[in-house]
């Protein structure tokens, strides 16, 4: 890997001059000051696009920074995008932050780090981010000095993207699909634009890069975003698109309900978006096939399944249930639920360590909170009922071991993590 | 030297249901409310977590969500001619600190009175004639009917979730409801609890009894549930440990399952916890409140300011605050003047433990599972050759079966060793006790004043509590353990034995939380503390909510009651306060 690196080092500061005459060019066009429509455009623009939960630390000022962002290699913490001059961008034109958006490059043309999802924000049409800039300029100044990433070598410098865009970035905007609807193109545009989504449903690979099927499911620190596409067992197959808007909109279905770092995206973002984009988004999700799937069945050894089934009962089945059912739109249902069963398990450990918040939208502000069980049961239990879980009741999926949720109780320890 | 904050709209007293009502009520008519609470915040997840709270030690025997006497606690005497001593250790009744109350840790029994408990005097003086009340015996007219009332009882119940099946549907008298209860527009928002053994059996010997049996009101929700306030609640896992502990289950109405999770994403609110208010403060007139004086847990005094200020501290500590503050005339029972500490009262219990021969799964419990009878509470039945007033309500609830506390032994069986055990081996899954749930009337020497001698860490004299069970409350027990003697012997059991309330009042064993009066509410100044909006007739600009406006007590539970109060008074200050800033009764 680091051969690699070198080279592209040697390589991307060619590819940085090259940039820099290309910008030099491309600047955009002047015009009249935003009114208050573009403004509340850029407001929408900014929920679709979810800045608040990086750019928002817990308890921070709005848009100051400071967030931790855990990655595989380290944390980076958000900057600070308000119009303060010294410590946000204050002194950003309406071209900087579109380079930013659409390459990557700060205003000194300093490489940003993929945790800011430029690789998909990329796609954004220049008059979004013009409104969304509009937005950006009315909140209020802080002065909040960016904290600097804590990264080994080689990935502290900066320059090293060079090379990772290179091979992973498609820099470019949005281009509509002909042969599709213009609400599949909404969707898409969405989904693949301001939304972000494969930042977290995509695989990535040992450079973070999303080069895994495009929103079959993502790994990351400490949970898996599950598959979005259309796996009757693990996907959106046995979801209705009605039910995709119900869960954006309010933070649960009769399905299922959110939890972790999807709570925050529902609770800050797509909980705002106007009905119609969140059933275009529906309709782009809805549109993908079912992967084929190899059967997951597992025979989970008799003992694991009583002690599970047992762990089950003392612990889970108050709310979720005998039968896994749940109570609808209260406690999620586990039964036949695609978050139960998706490929990989670690969301679902996660759940049970840390416990789980729905979020409270502004159509069911209750946000209920399942408690955390990571004092009262140890890592036989979890891994046992964690197994149990996903494979009763006409579940399907791959166990864990007690390995598996000692590894997430180490992560759960790791600095940034929620 | 206090310092002074910015005014606010409106200050409460406290933080726990009256005030988590008015506070989401307030807010909507567009008010800047901020609520002191002298405890801690609490939330469902992580302080009433189902991982953690089914504890009994730590929070039925060591009171982990009580009020702790060490900081606050009041004097107690039977009688005037005795001297009050502080109680050291809760017993008798447990009020709570913290945000929620004790709406977090009570078991979910929510009443309405009946229309004639509400017109308790002219009712009786018509029925029995003008000499059947004592002398000695204060009771009075709220000065609002039940009929007034009726619309914010609806929106309690409906706030609240509660579990049941209504006996009297606009003047209809449903079947299998409680006949003797009063019309209610509609029917409870959800379905009753599901029934214990306990209550078949109960039920079937009431019937058999000539009784008409109904299922308790419960603020234990029997299914999912989403109130009126769009939050959302679970159904009740029956899990036995509801009064004393918090629900982690979202299932027990409390103002974190009901109201908090809406209200305290308002800017409008805001609220501060360890923050104890010690005086309402008033200007030089003595007739307007400028807001309120309290103490932080660093000890650090501040002077809030505000145009409107509402105690809604428990029953007797709301008391306390009004004679602390001098607000209105502090009652001598000697001269038989005054009205701040009059009509004082409480519940008279007893019960009967009953030793089936059925196995009764007693750890199957909820907080109001129970099946009861209301023959004889009110003035349901004739008093006139009884010669007492009042009576109450006989149930058998099944509220859990929890190790330490919650079992029932035959009266020979030894108190430790073998022969204990073996009691307890062949009468856990086997016994049960039927309750009886009376009245209080209010007596010219059972009242609240300030303590001559006793201070609290603040150097305020703590409240004094005077206050003993009179004959017609022990006439009127027996009576209610009489008939629930033939209920227990109807239920054809191994054995039973009858535990009447005996002799004087007793602030050690724990009876019930049921403290009321002391700032009673009515149509006259001379005999009452507030009007019947709740607002102080002295000054205008306080109110008081909560279980002390009562002018005596009922044979029920009285939280639903102080719920439906609480919005009534919401409405009076959102309507017609507000429209109109001053007293809103003209005396």
């Amino acid at each position: 890997m680091l051969a690699t690196v070198a080279l592209a080092l040697a390589a991307c500061h060619n590819d940085n001059q090259a940039s820099s005459a290309q910008w030099a060019s491309t600047v955009l066009p002047a015009h009249d000051a935003p009114g208050f429509a573009t403004i509340q455009r850029g407001l929408y623009l900014v929920r679709a696009g979810d800045c608040a939960s990086c750019h928002t630390a817990n308890n921070g000022a709005p848009f100051a920074g400071g967030h931790p962002v855990l990655t595989p290699f380290g944390i980076i913490y958000s900057t600070n995008i308000t119009p303060d001059e010294d410590t946000g961008i204050g002194k950003w034109s309406e071209t900087d932050l579109y380079r930013a958006m659409h390459t990557g490059l700060d205003r000194q043309k300093n490489h940003l780090y993929p945790a800011m999802p430029y690789v998909w924000y990329t796609k954004v049409t220049p008059d979004d981010v013009r409104a969304i800039k509009a937005y950006l300029d009315t909140l209020k100044p802080v002065r909040q000095v960016n904290r600097k990433p804590e990264l080994p070598w080689p990935m502290s410098d900066r320059s090293v993207m060079g090379a990772w865009n290179k091979m992973y970035f498609n820099e470019g905007t949005f281009a509509p699909d002909a042969r599709k609807s213009a609400a599949w193109n909404r969707g898409a545009y969405l989904v693949e634009g301001l939304g972000h989504c494969g930042a977290c449903h995509t695989d990535p690979n040992f450079a973070g890069a999303p080069t895994g099927k495009p929103l079959h499911g993502g790994l990351l620190v400490g949970s898996f975003a599950p598959s979005l596409a259309g796996g009757l067992r693990d996907g959106l197959g046995g979801w209705t698109a009605p039910e995709i808007v119900e869960y954006l909109k309010s933070g649960s279905n009769d399905k299922t309900a959110a939890a972790g770092a999807m709570a925050e995206v529902i609770a800050n973002s797509t909980q705002h978006l106007s009905d119609s984009d969140l059933a275009d988004i529906a309709t782009y999700l809805k549109d993908m096939p079912a992967p084929t799937s190899k059967s997951d069945k597992t025979d989970l050894a008799q003992n694991t399944r009583s002690l599970g089934a047992a762990v089950y009962v003392d612990n889970c089945a108050a709310c979720h249930m005998d039968n896994g059912q749940g109570q609808p739109q209260v406690f999620p249902q586990l039964k036949g639920s695609s978050a139960v069963q998706a490929a990989k398990a670690e969301t679902m450990i996660r759940v049970v360590l840390a416990g789980a918040g729905i979020p409270a939208t502004t159509s069911k502000p209750t946000g209920l909170k399942m408690p955390a069980f990571n004092e009262k049961l140890d890592d036989d239990q979890i891994a046992a009922v964690v197994s149990y879980i996903r494979n009763a009741w006409g579940n399907h999926a791959s166990f864990v071991s007690a390995g598996d949720v000692a590894k997430m109780r180490t992560n759960l320890r790791k600095k940034g993590s929620e | 030297m206090a310092t002074k904050l910015p005014e606010v709209d409106v200050v409460l007293i406290g933080f726990g249901l009256t005030a988590s009502i008015l506070a989401q009520e307030l807010t909507e008519a567009g008010l800047q409310v901020l609520a002191l609470e002298r405890g801690g915040f609490r939330d469902t997840v992580p302080d009433f977590s189902t991982t953690t709270i089914q504890d009994e030690l730590r929070y039925a025997v060591r009171n982990g969500l009580f009020e702790e006497p060490e900081r606050e606690t009041l004097t107690f005497r039977n009688s005037m001619d005795q001297t009050a001593l502080p109680m050291r250790h809760l017993g008798s009744f447990l009020p709570a600190a913290g945000v929620g109350g004790a709406a977090v840790h009570w078991n979910g029994q929510h009443w309405r009175f009946l229309p004639s408990d509400f017109t308790i005097r002219s009712h009786y003086e018509k029925r029995y004639g003008k000499n059947f009340i004592p002398e000695n015996m204060t009771i009075q007219d709220w000065g609002v009917t039940y009929d007034d009332l009726e619309p914010y009882y609806d929106r309690f119940d409906y706030l609240n979730g509660v579990s049941g099946h209504a006996g009297n549907i606009n003047g209809a008298i449903q079947p299998g409801g409680n006949p003797f209860e009063g019309p209610r527009k509609r029917g409870y928002p959800n379905p009753p609890l599901k029934r214990s053994a306990a209550t078949v059996l109960f039920d079937k010997a009431a019937k058999e009894n000539g009784f008409n049996p109904f299922p308790c009101p419960a603020s234990n929700a029997s299914q999912p549930y989403k109130n009126i306030y769009g939050v959302q609640m679970g159904a009740c896992t029956y899990c036995g440990y509801c009064e004393w502990f918090g629900c982690g289950n979202y299932s027990k109405a409390s103002p974190q399952t009901t109201i908090l999770p809406v209200l305290l994403k308002k800017s409008s609110f805001s609220y501060r916890t360890q923050c104890e208010v010690t005086r309402i403060n008033l200007d030089s007139t003595g007739k307007k409140a400028t807001g309120v004086t309290y103490v932080d847990a660093q000890g650090r005094e501040f002077v809030q300011p505000a145009r409107i200020v509402i105690s809604c501290a428990f029953a007797q500590h709301n008391v306390h605050m009004l004679l602390l503050s001098k607000i209105g005339q502090p009652y001598d029972p000697v001269a038989n003047t005054g009205v701040v500490g009059r009509n004082y009262a409480y519940q008279i219990t007893s019960s009967v433990d009953v030793f089936t021969n059925e196995n009764l799964n007693p750890f199957m419990g909820a907080g109001a599972l129970g099946q009861a009878i209301d023959e004889f509470n009110g003035d349901n039945f004739d008093h006139s050759a009884l010669g007492f007033v009042g009576g109450g309500y006989i149930a058998l609830w099944s509220t859990g079966g929890r190790p330490i506390l919650q079992h029932y032994l035959p009266r020979d069986t030894p108190k430790r060793g073998a022969g204990w055990k073996k009691g307890m081996q062949e009468n856990y899954l086997k016994a049960c006790s039927i309750a009886t749930h009376g009245s209080v009337m209010s007596y010219r020497d059972s009242y609240l004043d300030l303590d001559p001698t006793y201070r609290d860490v603040y150097g305020n004299p703590l409240l004094r509590m005077t206050f003993d069970y009179h004959k017609n409350e022990h006439d009127m027990s027996n009576f209610l353990t009489d008939k629930a003697t033939l209920i227990a012997k109807a239920m054809k059991p191994r054995s039973y034995h009858a535990k009447p309330r005996e002799g004087h009042y007793s602030i050690i064993p724990y009876q019930t939380t049921h403290n009321t009066g002391g700032t009673a509410m009515g149509d006259d100044p001379k005999t009452s503390v507030v009007n019947r909006y709740l607002q102080c007739w002295d000054v205008p600009n306080v109110f008081v909510v909560g279980s002390s406006v009562f002018p005596q007590n009922a044979g029920y539970n009285p939280t639903g009651t102080v719920g439906a109060l609480a919005f009534w008074a919401a409405d009076a200050i959102r309507n017609l306060y507000m429209k109109n800033p001053g007293p809103l009764v003209q005396a």
